[in-house]
């Protein structure tokens, strides 16, 4: 597992990449990555293109990020994900609260 | 570095050796280096002085009188138990075969004689450093065993005290629910609760709670407090929800919820009302047809939403006296094989497919599980309930602290309930605990409660939406049924219930009258009541179940008010 983030050039934009298993230990590395940034952007990807794994805590992680991100207000867009993750996201109905593609 | 590496620490060295001058040279070098040196002229003495004063370190010669090093060092090794008291073997012995045996005696190094100070200093350093690891070694493993005996402890006493919280419902007594969960299903953050309504429907969640442990059991305490007491009070699943979704949401941190399923199975209305938020499917099973609806997630788990966002639509699902209804925890679809391949639903499938005794369905999990993994996992739950003539009525008792004193008995008060309220108001739990304040109606209650929610349910479905029940003749106008229901409710902007209580003493003890009227169009009450009774129906009034249950119930307005009476002797 490993997580890197980076924010676009124009700061507007951070994209978080999720490799291997996202699972409770990744909690700490995934907070660091959207907190470690002094600026705050307006939107934030989560990238799950090499995201092989997913359990309840990585949505109770993604939660953390909606909530620090503005709750309501934010726009989080969850991408890449392929079809035994994009089943999780589906069986939570997590599209309710993320823009999912 | 100096000639000699630093003593981190003095230390207290046996030196057992049968020659003097060896003995007296080495006690010198030994002393000059910082230690303490006890002296043994032969192996018995060394184990006696090894027993008594426990030295941290022992320099042994190979070949004494009496009893030799060999011997000597196998019983101070037994004597150290699992403490490491080095044994350093002195010896001229050249031969590797004999150096060996040294070490297989149970001796940790040797020194060739004649003696180097610079060597044994080392050798003395080396050994320290050893000892000291494995008794931090040992004092962590002693630690850890305490910290985890004090955790289970904990859990044991945890435990406890949820099971008394969890299991005051009917899980375990009532006949028609199986169930299959780990002992300590509570710290993976499994949950499973069932109770019966005033009515005698039948409430379960199965819940999963994100994260493990004591965070996850504390979540399920609030959780299963809401759910039994309004049941037991007759609140119906929306009501039930929205509370525990709002009470979660206020205690749990963000990345914690909880994942639910909500069943209301009613023997009465030959139904199952659903809520899943968040977990895998369960199915509704057919047996006359052996076909498994999905009961299938439609909402975020409870805890996310806050209270004006949460989304409290059910579904219902007909169901006849002996069908099913399975639940399943994530344990069972993602347990792994060992190259992490998901069990997943399409194997689940599988085995529902084969499964040719209905009884043994869970074991027939079980056992595609174990061939799939090898072993069980311990976060496994699943749990089937059959759906069976209603159980004898009765409110579960509330405790009491009036003596019957002041019961009321001389009363009257009335009720209108229009279109905001009807649309997401429940009055029934309400009415319930003010008429069960008469003490006479207490032993009814049950009774009185189904009779209450028939009528009201009447009054609201067919009066105000002016609902078809003819529609529920079969499965699809069923779900069609509740459909309109939910949309009519929706955009429903005028009409009433009125509910008018009337509650007066007698001679043997009193009467209490229950007027419900509507603002619907009435109905044919000549030719309803002409109908013959289906057992097995699913559309209908529910008419014979209130004429079973009360005293006295008669029509009138054109079927637009129902009065039904219930009487009771005073006590003794």
């Amino acid at each position: 597992m490993s997580i890197e983030s980076e924010v676009s050039l124009d700061g507007k934009k951070l994209t978080i990449a999720i490799k291997g298993r996202f699972d409770f230990g990744s909690h700490q590395q995934f907070r660091e990555s959207y907190e470690r940034f002094y600026k705050v952007p307006e939107i934030y990807i989560v990238d799950l293109k090499e995201t092989t794994y997913m359990d309840s805590s990585a949505l109770g992680m993604l939660l953390l990020l909606r909530d620090h991100a503005g709750g309501d207000e934010a726009e989080v867009q969850v991408l890449n994900s392929n079809s035994d993750v994009r089943k999780i996201l589906a069986i939570s109905n997590f599209d309710k609260l993320f823009d999912i593609s | 570095m100096s000639a000699l590496a630093p003593v981190l620490e003095a230390l207290t060295i046996l030196i057992a050796e049968d020659s003097a001058a060896d003995r007296l040279l080495l006690s010198t070098i030994i002393r000059r280096q910082g230690h303490q040196v006890l002296t043994a002229s032969n192996g018995v003495e060394a184990v006696e002085i090894f027993a008594h004063e426990r030295p941290q370190l022992v320099l042994m010669d190979a070949l004494m009188p009496v009893m030799d090093g060999f011997e000597a060092a196998r019983q101070i090794k037994q004597l150290a138990g699992e403490a490491l008291v080095p044994v350093i073997f002195l010896t001229s012995l050249r031969e590797s075969e004999a150096l060996a045996q040294c070490l297989d005696a149970g001796g940790d190094d040797f020194l060739p004689k004649p003696y180097n100070p610079l060597i044994l200093a080392a050798k003395i350093n080396a050994m320290d450093r050893l000892r000291r690891l494995q008794a931090t070694v040992l004092q962590q493993r002693d630690l850890i065993a305490r910290h985890h005996e004090h955790l289970l402890h904990e859990q044991r006493a945890a435990k406890a005290v949820f099971d008394k919280v969890a299991h005051s419902g009917c899980i375990n007594a009532a006949p028609n629910i199986r169930y299959l969960q780990s002992p300590y299903a509570l710290f993976n953050g499994d949950l499973l609760l069932a109770a019966y309504t005033p009515s005698g429907d039948m409430h379960v969640l199965l819940g999963d709670f994100t994260g493990h442990g004591l965070p996850a059991a504390i979540g399920a305490m609030p959780l299963a407090e809401v759910f039994y007491g309004m049941t037991a009070k007759g609140y119906g699943l929306t009501q039930t929800l929205r509370e525990m979704n709002a009470k979660l949401k206020r205690i749990l941190p963000v990345d914690m919820f909880c994942c639910a399923t909500l069943l209301c199975l009613s023997a009465q209305r030959r139904a199952v009302e659903v809520w899943n938020g968040g977990m895998p499917e369960g199915y509704v099973h057919e047996v006359a047809t052996g076909r498994r609806t999905p009961l299938i997630s439609r909402h975020l788990p409870l805890g996310v939403l806050s209270a004006e966002a949460f989304d409290d639509s059910t579904e219902v699902w007909p169901m006849a006296l002996g069908d099913r209804v399975f639940l399943l925890s994530d344990g069972v679809l993602d347990t792994a094989d060992a190259n992490d391949q998901l069990f997943g639903a399409a194997r689940l499938q599988q085995v529902f497919a084969a499964n040719r005794e209905p009884d043994r369905l869970f074991e027939d999990i079980e056992q595609a599980l174990a061939a799939f993994r090898g072993q069980a996992r311990d976060d496994v739950s699943m749990v089937e309930i059959t759906l069976l003539s209603a159980p004898p009525l009765r409110v579960a008792e509330p405790m009491y602290a009036d003596s019957g004193q002041s019961s009321p008995l001389d009363w009257s008060v009335s009720f209108e309930f229009r279109a905001q309220t009807l649309k997401n108001y429940n009055p029934l739990p309400y009415l319930l605990q003010l008429l069960l304040e008469v003490h006479g109606l207490r032993e009814q209650g049950g009774a009185l409660y189904s009779v209450m929610a028939e009528l009201y349910s009447n009054a609201l479905e067919h009066g105000v939406l002016g609902l078809d029940s003819a529609l529920k003749r079969d499965a699809q106008g069923f779900a069609q049924y509740y459909r309109q229901r939910n949309e009519r409710l929706a955009h429903l902007n005028s009409g009433y219930v009125r509910v008018h209580v009337q509650v007066s003493p007698t001679d043997q003890g009193g009467t209490m009258t229950l007027r419900v009227e509507d603002s619907g169009s009435g109905f044919d009450i000549e030719k309803e009541l002409a109908r013959p009774v289906d057992a097995d129906r699913l559309s209908g009034r529910g008419l014979s179940l209130v004429r079973q249950l009360s005293s006295a119930v008669g029509w009138s307005d054109g079927g637009r008010s129902v009065c039904v009476e219930f009487c009771w002797e005073a006590l003794a």
